[in-house]
């Protein structure tokens, strides 16, 4: 086993001992991600970048630098703008792209120290949900069925996050999260994803998908890992007004394995008709583990749980229309090359025609629809409307007294590529049922291993916490993340 | 609901995408199914429903009305398919 495969928390311990240095636990990483390119969780690294990060942090270190991230190697989804390092959002519109600033978040973890050993690959714009849809090679999961070695999708939109840091090829990584982005690909890769609360985490820097919708946040291997890429990578912004402008707490400090008196909600319309006996069990492990930890397991309510698929494929699609509005060939990205006679509109088109993939271009034309005049009311005001009753039903739970909400974070363990959603795109939407009333409510949620399935496929639960609540969530997390002692590696085949 | 041939010509142009005509039935049979999948949005009682605005109950910050940036022709072009002399450079808009 090499450095790459350490937890976050271990190797900063060996770093700040000075057993081991950056240098030689970047190198490790950069070996293993040379050779996973059968995997295709990279998008973009730099070798000499790398080892250039590496070795400043070593400086750091040697002074006596001891924060937790300094010298770790983190995996950046591509959808984050790093400077001067290629930002294409697995887009062909993006084509060439090479921001002139950073992202709020990327810049955090610069300055801790952490090594950022390049880009992840995903869905285009983060549509979608088993990085099948993008302009480079679809992710692969280092998970296989038994006996099996039909490639498996490593969930998505972050699919290359999820798959580095199963695969061993970094320590953590950052996602992002609109429908279930962080925490599908985290159940189905068997490591901790976590989606913070909407404003937790700045937006500024990251290529916009669906705004009000959007966030930042970490994949590690453990839960503590991901409490302390959360401290790093949190807090307010002057660049993003929705960002919450509050001291971040110490996350990692919530996790003391106490969580007596603390009230779990278990929601009954999550039971879907049909859900696979091994998810139920799952379900009711996770309800044992805590209520035998000194928490107290209630039944509640959710009543409009099954309208979020639909008010979230409204609302989604319409910002994503706005925000992908910018993409015209003119100021960065792709032009399709059009003689000096073609008009400006048409130049729009085919530029947009030929820079976008088809799911993109599928909810850029429904987003375009359901803001259109005579549509408008119907469509999205309605789904608005819905909305304020998906996050009161939250309020509602939370309200009686629940201080958090356990479900399965998916409904199914990961499938193989190329066999959802061909012939009927909604089948791929219903993937996202459990995790995507998380982001129209705004809250945390964090996606955890559980068990193994019969094919030997990891399957993960989801905590949903209060707004804010992260340190509260992690401390759930841990609890179950020490009773179900997940220790399952995928074996490796690439 | 159905969506017409010529209302998904309409979309795709409203949306500044090219489609070619062939690919305009599959694209209404697809927007066709998404839609009537939010149709079940209709079962809901949304009488006297605020639409919601913010997901998290924060005030906006304002901030002072000064200049932070500017003044970076050169890197705002960095990134230009196209540019010449300082502006970016477009198809003739004007006739």
């Amino acid at each position: 086993m090499g450095l790459s495969s350490l937890t976050i928390s271990e190797a900063s311990n060996l770093l700040i001992k000075g057993d081991i240095t950056a240098t030689e636990l970047s190198q490790s990483c950069l070996e293993e991600v040379d050779a996973s390119s059968a995997l295709n969780a990279f998008s973009w690294y730099d070798h000499d970048l790398v080892l250039e990060q590496a070795k400043a942090a070593d400086q750091r270190l040697a002074k006596g630098d001891d924060s937790p991230l300094c010298g770790i190697p983190l995996g950046i989804k591509d959808l984050f703008c790093v400077k001067e390092t290629p930002t294409q959002a697995a887009s062909k519109i993006l084509h060439g792209f090479k921001p002139e600033y950073e992202s709020t978040v990327t810049q955090k973890l610069k300055d801790t120290g952490s090594v950022l050993l390049g880009k992840l690959n995903m869905d285009e714009f983060a549509m979608g949900s088993s990085t099948e849809h993008t302009v480079y090679s679809p992710v692969i999961s280092p998970w296989r069925a038994k006996g099996s070695d039909k490639p498996l999708t490593a969930g998505g939109s972050s699919g290359g996050s999820a798959a580095a840091v199963a695969a061993n090829l970094c320590l953590g990584a950052l996602g992002t999260d609109t429908g279930g982005s962080i925490r599908q690909p985290a159940a189905f890769t068997g490591v901790v994803g976590l989606k913070p609360t909407y404003g937790r985490c700045s937006r500024w820097g990251i290529v916009a998908f669906a705004s009000s919708l959007d966030q930042a946040g970490p994949f590690a291997r453990t839960v503590k890992d991901v409490a302390l890429i959360l401290e790093a990578i949190a807090g307010y912004d002057p660049k993003d007004s929705t960002s919450y402008d509050a001291k971040v707490p110490q996350f990692s400090s919530f996790i003391t394995g106490d969580i007596r008196g603390k009230k779990i909600g278990i929601p009954k319309e999550y039971r879907l008709d049909g859900m696979p006996e091994e998810i139920e069990a799952i379900w009711e492990e996770g309800k044992e583990i805590l209520k035998d930890s000194g928490a107290t397991i209630v039944d509640i309510s959710l009543p409009h749980t099954r309208y979020a698929l639909p008010t979230y494929y409204v609302i989604a699609p319409a910002e994503a229309s706005s925000n992908l509005a910018r993409y015209d060939g003119i100021r960065y990205g792709y032009r399709a090359s059009v003689d000096s006679e073609t008009n400006i509109v048409d130049m729009y088109k085919r530029t947009r025609g030929e820079g976008f993939g088809p799911e993109v271009k599928r909810r850029v034309m429904i987003g375009t629809y359901v803001l259109s005049q005579g549509f408008y009311e119907a469509y999205y005001i309605r789904a608005q409307k819905v909305r304020t009753l998906i996050k009161r039903d939250f309020e509602n739970a939370f309200d009686l007294g629940v201080d958090a909400i356990l479900t399965p974070t998916t409904p199914s363990s990961a499938f193989a590529l190329g066999t959802i959603g061909e012939d009927d795109p909604i089948k791929m939407y219903l993937n996202d049922v459990f995790t995507v009333t998380v982001n129209l409510a705004g809250l945390p949620g964090i996606s955890v291993p559980a068990r193994l399935d019969s094919k030997g496929l990891p399957l993960g639960l989801q905590l949903i916490g209060k707004p804010w609540g992260e340190g509260d969530l992690l401390n759930l997390s841990q609890v179950i993340e020490t009773n179900v002692n997940f220790d399952f590696k995928p074996q490796r085949w690439w | 609901m159905g969506l017409s041939l010529d209302e998904a010509r309409k979309v795709a142009h409203l949306a500044r995408i090219h489609v070619e005509e062939d690919e305009l039935p599959a694209i209404a049979k697809e927007l066709s199914g998404i839609l009537d999948f939010m149709g079940q949005l209709n079962e809901v009682d949304i009488t006297g429903i605020v639409p919601m605005t913010s997901v998290t109950p924060m005030k906006l910050k304002l901030r002072q009305d000064v200049v932070s940036t500017g003044g970076d022709k050169e890197v705002v072009l960095s990134n230009a398919p196209l540019s010449e002399q300082g502006f970016f450079a477009v198809p003739k808009v004007v006739e």
